[in-house]
């Protein structure tokens, strides 16, 4: 029973998961928004499916991936965005935009109250208002704002998203758009032969341009607006275009886009809930994106799927259980528990890899872009090399770490999505794999390994100050991982900040420029070399070495984020004053561990038994070659 | 004896590991602080205050007293570089199991020895280009000149530049070339210059000659972000050297146009500009391209086509450059830094750094020398694992 309890305890744990990647099933008589989602749209420069607009959006209006409407009924971000494309006047009245500010509350009248989500249709009297508070707040540096200012900022740039949506794929409060579409063609050709009279210089019908001219205005205004480019290109070559733009083009071309068409008559069907017709013609554009733009459907067929499965929070949850499995292991020395742990770990980290990797085939991109992909590689890395350690070691550390670390950087990762989509377009700079590829990917893997060193030092003295459960042998397995593992940071950390250095010379003429993000790249490779040194030279020993490897931790923090919060340099991708008080807390509470450390032997519960007071003192069985 | 030992004494200093880790802790306190002084300072100061200086001075600036706080980027590098060699010339035995650590320190050695060569001679400038420009000079982001031009040649101008080093209130410069003398009267190293009828009342102007009498120059704190210059401003009072005095100019960078006047039977034009660097070649911008992703403003790519012409060495060729697709040309590098607001114009950096190789030498032989190194270190620790398991 003992040899088949891990193995019971992962089939539990993945046939809970499995049940997230069973395809959902849409009732014969509903609209099938799954379908909907997966049509393929150009915003931000990215192809994604429908379903990623969805999602991003309602992240950065609502702060999060689906709506609770009063009463207790829950809408998907897809649902929402349908109502919001198609049915403006529905979606209005839903409570999605945020806001606990008081100030900005009393600048409406209104009391702070448990209530927090507001409607479009409450803010549209104070339109204009907010739009005057928000430029004058539009004018500072992020750091320099207030709360008040920050937070009209962030409402007015909703509302202008929200209104950007609402005018994508019809014009907001449109009736019947398919009868519209058909008056305007009918009066197109004529009017396109009218336009190139006039062009030419020739004769024209002056009237046949009129009867265009009011709908062109529309258009010119639905095209200013449009957020979503859904137009795809009709040749090899094209650009993508907005509704609005496709047809002001269309007076040049003599007719109107087939997918616009299509587009008219799924909103009709939606507002006149028509299921059927609603489903029939989304099929319609799904097969014709599979006909004509092959790659790109299945490209956002794959990213609908991404979305649905959420890798990275169903790998979160498996971490959390190892972390526990692998502590609880200490407690009653059980192998079971900690090959459990090994087993959980592994199907996390298959997960894990299935997210990062598909990210990658998503963005054709190496894994790390921004500082969104940057928390899930450093996760990936540490667990993987956790991983290994546990597969020599055998003690659970291996495992407690790769729980912890991987839950750990998969939080932080979540909480850098809210500004929207995180697999965003390059700007010009970054547009090239091979330094993403090495450099990249070479610092961001010496940030891994030297968090790792840094769990396994907290480990050393969680157990060893506070249990009993830190035996010689243990600990003597610790001193060598976390050895081994500064060894690999340094590598890794030197070759990629010198990569970093080529990269710059490449691409701006200096080797070395002092930017912040450089500097806390040469920090680690500093400390590293210090603990090394100091190590090799006998000036610290198993716990000096402990203590060092957590001031790394703070080291590696204050490089991966402290210094993108200056605010200065090439490198500063974005303020983020909010994780701040996070930083100094975790700094403070390695310092705090680091003093812990540092208290006499005696006060360690692990050491004070009769045979340890000596050990810090004695000799160093693992490989410590002499300095050069 | 006294002498030998203490010798002695110097050398195990100098070889001491102890030295080493002093020097890198000293460093990252260095780093650590210049750093967070770029908040206040901007990139430039922060880099010459703490990191291409003997030493970190407190009060940062004043002409009263200074004292030495900590120790700068170039004693902590020197230092270092001096305790890697000595402790090498010192401990070197040639030893296989020792070629990682010689290895990565051979490395290290350049690297450091290149990145000191790199800031003692490496020169930096800019070429902005309209289409259609072509240049035979790139200028200095932060060095400004007078330019003293005469201008009664046939064909050539004869032009004298006085670096802005010179131009300090109350010099006078006398120059062989000239028929008169400038005297400085004022200095600003940024400035901004308003009308007299918008500047605040009571505003007087510096000069009495040209357009700078009419204009009120009010000085500003230095420039700090990457893309900001300095607009420095001066009063000069032109002094001919048979006696008497033209009057007084104002010179600054802010003005467009030069200023004429005549002096000795010649024509005279002054004005105050970024300094500049001649080369023996030009080059022409055709066409500077700025993409965009669609429906977005995210820049996807720059590029300037340009035409290199060198009639010396025969060379008259279009180069395509680009992000991370510099041109490199007898000693310089051009490479993509920027444009102008409407992409009127592309701005190169170019540079002139003759140790640009060493820190890619470098880093191949300290990662070759950390894989032999790291790899002992497995190997033996594999080959102990698996004696303690058996």
């Amino acid at each position: 029973m003992k040899r088949f309890l891990p193995w019971i305890i992962l089939a539990v744990a993945a046939g809970c998961l499995a049940t997230n990647w069973l395809p959902p099933k849409t009732a014969e008589n509903d609209f099938d928004f799954s379908r909907f989602g997966k049509i393929p749209v150009l915003v931000g420069g990215r192809l994604k499916p429908l379903d990623t607009v969805a999602r991003n959006s309602l992240l950065i209006i609502h702060g999060k991936q689906e709506l609770e409407l009063e009463g207790g009924k829950r809408l998907t971000a897809m649902q929402w965005l349908t109502d919001t494309l198609l049915n403006a006047s529905v979606a209005d009245q839903y409570p999605v935009f945020v806001v606990q500010n008081a100030d900005v509350l009393g600048l409406f009248g209104w009391q702070q109250s448990d209530r927090k989500y507001f409607s479009f249709a409450e803010f549209a009297p104070f339109l204009k208002q907010i739009d005057e508070q928000a430029g004058q707040s539009d004018k500072l540096e992020a750091v320099q704002r207030s709360a008040y200012q920050s937070a009209i900022l962030n409402l007015r740039n909703g509302l202008s998203l929200y209104q950007r949506l609402k005018n994508s794929i019809q014009p907001e409060g449109v009736e019947n758009f398919t009868a519209e579409l058909q008056g305007y063609a009918s009066s197109v050709p004529g009017a396109a032969t009218a336009a190139r009279q006039r062009a030419m210089g020739e004769n024209f019908d002056k009237s046949k341009l009129d009867d265009v001219a009011q709908m062109i205005q529309r258009y010119e205004h639905l095209s200013d607006m449009a957020y979503i480019l859904a137009v795809p290109p009709l040749g090899p070559n094209g650009e993508w275009h907005s509704v609005g733009n496709s047809l002001l083009q269309s007076v040049g071309i003599g007719e109107i886009h087939p997918v616009v068409v299509e587009y008219a008559v799924i909103g009709d069907a939606y507002r006149a809930n028509d299921q059927p017709l609603f489903n029939q013609h989304v099929q319609i554009v799904a097969d014709w994106f599979a006909k004509e733009q092959p790659k790109t459907s299945k490209r956002a067929s794959f990213e609908f799927l991404f979305n649905r499965l959420q890798p990275f929070s169903q790998s979160m949850t498996l971490y959390v259980l190892a972390f526990l499995l692998a502590c609880a292991s200490w407690l009653g020395a059980s192998s079971v528990l900690r090959r459990s742990a090994f087993y959980i770990l592994l199907l996390a980290l298959a997960i894990h890899t299935f997210g990062l990797f598909s990210r990658m085939y998503l963005q054709e991109r190496p894994p790390v872009t921004n500082l969104y992909s940057s928390a899930i590689f450093i996760g990936w890395g540490a667990v993987i090399v956790a991983l290994i350690l546990e597969r020599i070691f055998k003690d659970g550390i291996g495992a407690a770490c790769a729980g912890a670390i991987g839950f750990v950087t998969l939080i932080i990762a979540h909480h850098l999505a809210g500004s929207g989509d995180t697999l965003e377009m390059l700007q010009a700079v970054l547009d090239t794999n091979i330094w993403l590829a090495t450099h990249v990917v070479a610092i961001t893997t010496g940030y891994s390994a030297m968090f790792l060193a840094g769990m396994l030092a907290i480990i050393y003295v969680v157990r060893g100050v506070f249990t009993r459960s830190l035996k010689k042998q243990t600990a003597d397995s610790l001193g060598r991982m976390t050895y081994g593992v500064i060894c690999f940071a340094t590598l890794f950390s030197f070759v990629g900040t010198v990569l970093g250095g080529i990269w710059a010379d490449q691409s701006w003429g200096r080797f070395w420029g002092w930017d912040p993000k450089e500097n806390g790249a040469v920090l680690i490779v500093l400390w590293c070399a210090i603990i090394l040194h100091a190590r090799w030279g006998g000036f610290i020993r198993q716990r000096g070495l402990m203590i060092m490897a957590l001031f790394g931790n703070i080291v590696t923090s204050f490089s991966w984020f402290g210094v993108n919060m200056l605010g200065v340099g090439l490198h500063s991708y974005g303020f983020m004053q909010k994780a701040f008080p996070w930083l100094v807390g975790y700094m403070i509470s390695q310092l705090a561990l680091m003093t812990i450390a540092a208290m006499p032997l005696e006060r360690w519960r692990s050491f004070r038994t009769a045979s340890a007071p000596a050990h810090d003192e004695s000799p160093q069985i693992s490989p410590a070659p002499s300095p050069g | 004896m006294g002498f030998r030992n203490m010798l002695r004494k110097i050398v195990d200093i100098f070889t001491s590991l102890k030295l080493t880790i002093v020097c890198l802790a000293a460093g990252m306190a260095l780093i650590f602080a210049g750093t967070l002084a770029q908040v206040h300072l901007g990139i430039h100061e922060a880099q010459q205050r703490y990191f291409q200086s003997m030493f970190v001075w407190w009060p940062p600036e004043g002409r009263g007293f200074q004292f030495p706080i900590f120790p700068g980027g170039h004693l902590i590098g020197a230092v270092l570089l001096v305790n890697l060699i000595a402790a090498h010339l010192k401990r070197f035995r040639w030893n296989w199991r020792k070629l990682g650590i010689h290895l990565t320190h051979a490395g290290l050695i350049i690297m450091l020895a290149g990145g000191l060569f790199t800031d003692l001679f490496a020169v930096e400038s800019h070429m902005q280009l309209a289409n259609g420009d072509a240049r035979n000079y790139s200028e200095d982001m932060r060095q400004t000149e007078l330019a003293v031009i005469d201008t009664s040649g046939d064909d050539l101008d004869q032009v004298t530049a006085i670096p802005d080093t010179v131009l300090r209130p109350n010099r006078v410069i006398d120059h062989w070339s000239l028929p008169f003398r400038i005297a400085v009267r004022n200095f600003y190293q940024n400035s901004r210059l308003k009308m007299l009828s918008q500047a605040a009342e009571g505003a007087q102007p510096i000069a009495n000659q040209g357009p700078g009498a009419m204009i009120a120059v009010e000085p500003v704190t230095r420039a700090t972000a990457s893309d900001e210059r300095d607009v420095p401003s001066a009063a000069i009072e032109i002094l001919p050297k048979d006696g008497g005095s033209l009057g007084t100019w104002l010179v600054s960078d802010a003005l467009g146009a030069p200023q004429t006047f005549s002096c000795g039977g010649r024509t005279w034009r002054i004005l105050l500009r970024p300094a500049r660097y001649y080369k023996p070649y030009s080059v022409t911008l055709q066409k500077f391209t700025h993409d965009k992703y669609v429906g977005t403003e995210i820049p996807k790519d720059f590029s300037s086509k340009v035409t290199l012409i060198d009639p010396e060495r025969s060379v008259n060729r279009d180069v395509l450059i680009y992000m991370n697709h510099p041109l490199r040309y007898r000693g310089e590098t051009f490479y993509q830094a920027g444009f102008q607001k409407d992409d009127s114009a592309t701005i190169l950096q170019v540079v002139h750094n003759p140790s640009f190789i060493a820190p890619y030498v470098a880093c191949v032989i300290v990662a070759a020398g950390l894989l032999v190194q790291f790899g002992f270190h497995l190997v033996g620790f594999s080959r102990q694992r698996r004696k303690a398991i058996a």
